[in-house]
């Protein structure tokens, strides 16, 4: 059985009035334990309404979305689902509930009702997973923005969930903020087998992921392996996306007679391909 | 500058009064501040500053951070104390124009003005020593007997804790905003009343909007990590009594069983 | 005439325990007519050097010059150097407050006192430069907008004050790459037909090996490095000193190299490395079969 499955799914905003939006349309996936998923689209292809749909903040208009066979649109569900599938959002001052670290990690715990004894280990724990212990008394407006995403990631883990929702968490960071979620994110994939559903607007983060996924005007449009997907570049280009610089790189050499023939996604492959026709 | 502020910062530690149940320290603040204004003679006063000196000390908190907190109501301490100063009837020490200036103004004025201070000092210090989450946790534990008559301590609670969160947030916001009309050569504060009001409304509709569009995704995170009130939740920092309390409220009784002595006796 | 920085000081709080020193003897000129960017790792002090530069906020020590007039003072010229510094925030949509998309763009001009007229010709030129059609826009709540759409209102807000300097502090955070594409490529047009002076706080190096002139690299409060963005990103030890890295087609063709295939390494942009590597590659094949 898949972790998540989307059934037909369609969201419709405003349903009834003036300005009705279809924001999904029928979008049908799987995902399954332990993956690491990329979702791509540009603005506005509906990849927020979508991730919302994964730990029921929102519900289908039509279809249905099922997180370890449980309906979302089933009231009785709504806990469990959300306390499998954790959120992190784009803004990181927005998400962060309370004055001080641990406090915060600690509000999802105290939310489902775990003793006091209980949530102090999971927070340890989870500040230890996210690599923030030292900060555990700070205050969160003196944190660095990757510091507080990485606060927001350890509040999903003191819930012990078993699946990140991370909607374009890296896009109001800076490059040192960016690798630091996104190292985390990997080892909590890699080392806890934590499934990751990422959306993201950079390309190298993509190229990470066990699978991609592209959306377009509430469409899934494209799937596939990184190489796979990024193969196409005229095609990304077109949905207004991009593609890695390395893709790019071996892509133009191509074009100019140099052979070629593995998917690029990466500087290492890029690199190993080209001294190979030395 | 905006971002320079006390109320409500919190400054870690692991004083005596660090350890001591937010509770207790509230209780006790309040019989402190009762005492201020009960027993007001020269003894009690100097026993009641001997003893927010000693607070201070405990604590571990630098004293010049209490006393930024003091900062802020610096002319209202002022304007008391002249007020004192030339009403008070009495020996007359100087004259000034139309003013007398009486010794025993001098006197009040300085006691009146040193009793504010240690008011706001000792208060400042229960918000230095608590984490905020305490502090609200507190009065909701504090307000919880008024639940059945409808009193939402609960979610006052967590508005409190909210409000608090977001204080250094906004004033960062407002901050920038301002900055950014001001580069577009708004003179924000200039001219008369009506066009002061008038360049306030650049920064305030874009400040009303930020908040909402925070209040908004906040309470989508909240929602996702399980929120749903007060119903079922527990607390990682449950409020217990330690024998620290026990002291502090032994002490306190004591102290104010000594002040009362002095006062009704001397 | 140019902007000139000269021993610049800023101290955060001072007096306080928090006390913090952000700008530590900063002197630069920005040269006039160029686009330059300035890079460093958050806390560098890059935001509040940019903020000096219309007087937002004062030195404690040195000064800034536009034009060779002071930007801090109350005097009228003082006024007018502030004002010929325009200053686009970070997520400057943040801070639309008018009715409509025509007046929040109209209320720089306004305040710079400009005539009606005058204003309705700068507001039609700034959202032709950021691409939104007048007429279909110019009524519209700024707020019903888009993301990248309330982008291009605050930046058009910001360009309808026609000044001579304009200041960027990252304008494409938060958007798409098409979003991003375009913007960068706007803020070009408009300087080439302009030829005012851009300056720009950037995190991408890719994006300012592409389109700056000048690059100023910052860390701890001081200018670590500056020159052509050949000149500093030929200084990758300086560049990782700062916390940031080189472009990464840079850092591309510097791990081939490091394999051992004779590619140079001073290529900044996709084509010239493309240039580089089937430079490199070919003349391998001329010399026959080397080693990897």
């Amino acid at each position: 059985m898949a972790f998540i499955e989307c059934k037909n799914l369609s969201h419709v905003y405003n349903k009834g009035l003036e300005n009705e939006y279809k924001a999904l349309d029928g979008i049908n996936l799987k995902i399954h334990k332990g993956e690491f998923v990329t979702i791509l689209g540009t603005n506005g292809s509906g990849k927020s309404t979508l991730a919302k749909h994964f730990n029921a903040l929102l519900q289908p208009t039509a279809g249905q979305c099922l997180v370890e066979g449980m309906d979302t649109g089933d009231e009785k569900n709504l806990w469990d689902i959300r306390g499998k599938v954790g959120m992190v959002f784009q803004n990181p001052d927005n998400q962060i509930i309370a004055a001080i670290v641990e406090d915060d990690v600690g509000f999802g715990p105290e939310n489902i009702g775990m003793e006091p004894h209980e949530i102090r280990r999971w927070v340890t724990a989870a500040l230890k997973a996210v690599n923030m212990e030292e900060f555990r008394h700070f205050a969160p407006h003196l944190l660095s923005g990757g510091q507080k995403q990485r606060i927001a990631i350890a509040g999903a883990l003191a819930m012990n969930t078993e699946c990140l929702v991370l909607d374009e968490p890296t896009a109001m960071l800076d490059p040192v903020g960016r690798q630091e979620v996104i190292s985390t994110v990997q080892r909590l994939n890699q080392r806890q087998g934590i499934t990751v559903i990422n959306i993201t607007h950079f390309m190298e983060e993509a190229a990470l992921s066990d699978r991609v996924l592209v959306m377009k005007q509430g469409k899934l449009v494209q799937e596939g392996k990184p190489e796979e997907i990024f193969q196409n570049i005229e095609a990304m280009k077109k949905l207004g996306l991009d593609v890695p610089v390395a893709t790019e790189l071996a892509y133009r050499l191509q074009k100019k007679g140099l052979p070629i023939t593995k998917a690029i996604t990466n500087q290492e492959a890029l690199i190993e391909a080209l001294c190979q026709l030395k | 500058m905006l971002t320079d502020i006390t109320l409500g910062q919190y400054f870690p530690g692991d004083s005596l009064l660090h350890r001591m149940d937010a509770r207790v320290k509230i209780i006790l603040l309040f019989f402190y501040i009762v005492g201020i204004f009960l027993f007001d003679n020269n003894i009690c006063y100097g026993l009641n500053t001997a003893l927010a000196v000693l607070l201070v000390f405990l604590s571990g908190v630098s004293p010049r951070m209490v006393l930024k907190s003091i900062k802020p109501l610096w002319w209202i301490l002022i304007l008391t104390f002249v007020i004192q100063l030339f009403t008070v009837p009495g020996e007359v020490m100087a004259k000034l124009w139309i003013f007398n200036i009486t010794y025993e103004g001098l006197v009040k004025g300085f006691l009146i003005s040193l009793r504010l201070v240690l008011l706001i000092g000792v208060s400042s210090l229960l918000m230095l020593t608590t984490s905020p989450l305490m502090l609200t946790d507190a009065l909701e534990s504090l307000f919880r007997p008024l639940k059945p008559f409808g009193f939402p301590a609960h979610e006052l609670a967590m508005m409190m804790t909210i409000a608090l969160r977001f204080i250094p947030t906004l004033m960062e916001e407002t901050d920038k905003i301002i900055k950014a009309q001001k580069s577009r050569g708004s003179d924000i504060g200039e001219g008369n009343f009506l066009a002061k009001v008038k360049s306030m409304i650049p920064i305030l509709v874009p400040l009303f909007i930020s908040a909402f569009r925070r209040a908004d995704d906040l309470a989508m995170a909240m929602e996702a990590r399980c929120y749903h009130g007060g119903e079922g939740r527990t607390r990682m920092k449950a409020m217990r009594m330690h024998n620290v309390d026990g002291r502090a409220i032994v002490v306190m009784s004591l102290y104010m069983i000594i002040c009362g002595t002095v006062y009704f006796m001397l | 005439m140019s902007i000139e920085i000269k021993n610049l000081k800023h101290i955060y709080m001072p007096r306080t325990p928090y006390e913090r020193l952000a700008l530590d003897d900063v002197n630069l000129t920005i040269p006039q007519g160029k686009i330059t960017a300035i890079a460093g790792h958050t806390g560098s002090g890059k935001s509040t050097l940019i903020q000096h530069l219309n007087g937002l906020l004062e030195p404690a020590e040195g000064q800034v010059l536009v034009d060779g007039v002071s930007v801090i003072g109350k005097k009228p010229e003082n006024k007018k150097a502030r004002r010929s510094v325009g200053m686009v925030f970070q997520y400057p949509e943040h801070q639309l407050f008018e009715e409509t998309v025509a007046k929040d763009i109209a209320f720089g001009p306004r305040n710079y006192g400009c005539s009606e007229e005058d204003i309705q010709q700068r507001v039609k030129a700034a959202m032709d430069f950021v691409k939104l059609d007048y007429d279909t826009y110019k009524d519209r709540s700024p707020f019903q907008l888009s993301g990248g759409q309330m982008r291009r209102v605050a930046i058009a807000g910001v360009v309808a004050l026609e000044t001579p300097y304009l200041v960027l502090d990252e304008p494409t955070a938060g958007l798409d790459p098409v979003g991003r594409e375009e913007l960068m490529n706007g803020i070009v047009k408009l300087h080439k037909k302009k030829n005012n002076t851009v300056i720009m706080v950037s995190h991408s190096m890719d994006d300012i090996a592409r389109f700056a002139d000048h690059v100023i690299i910052m860390a701890h409060g001081r200018v670590l490095l500056e020159g052509t963005p050949a000149q500093v990103f030929s200084r990758e030890d300086f560049i990782h000193q700062a916390g940031l890295e080189v472009p990464r087609v840079t850092a591309i063709v510097k791990a081939l190299k490091a394999e051992g295939v004779a590619v140079a390494t001073d290529v900044y942009n996709m084509e010239d490395a493309v240039k580089a590597i089937w430079q490199a590659l070919a003349k391998k094949k001329a010399g026959g079969a080397g080693k990897c």
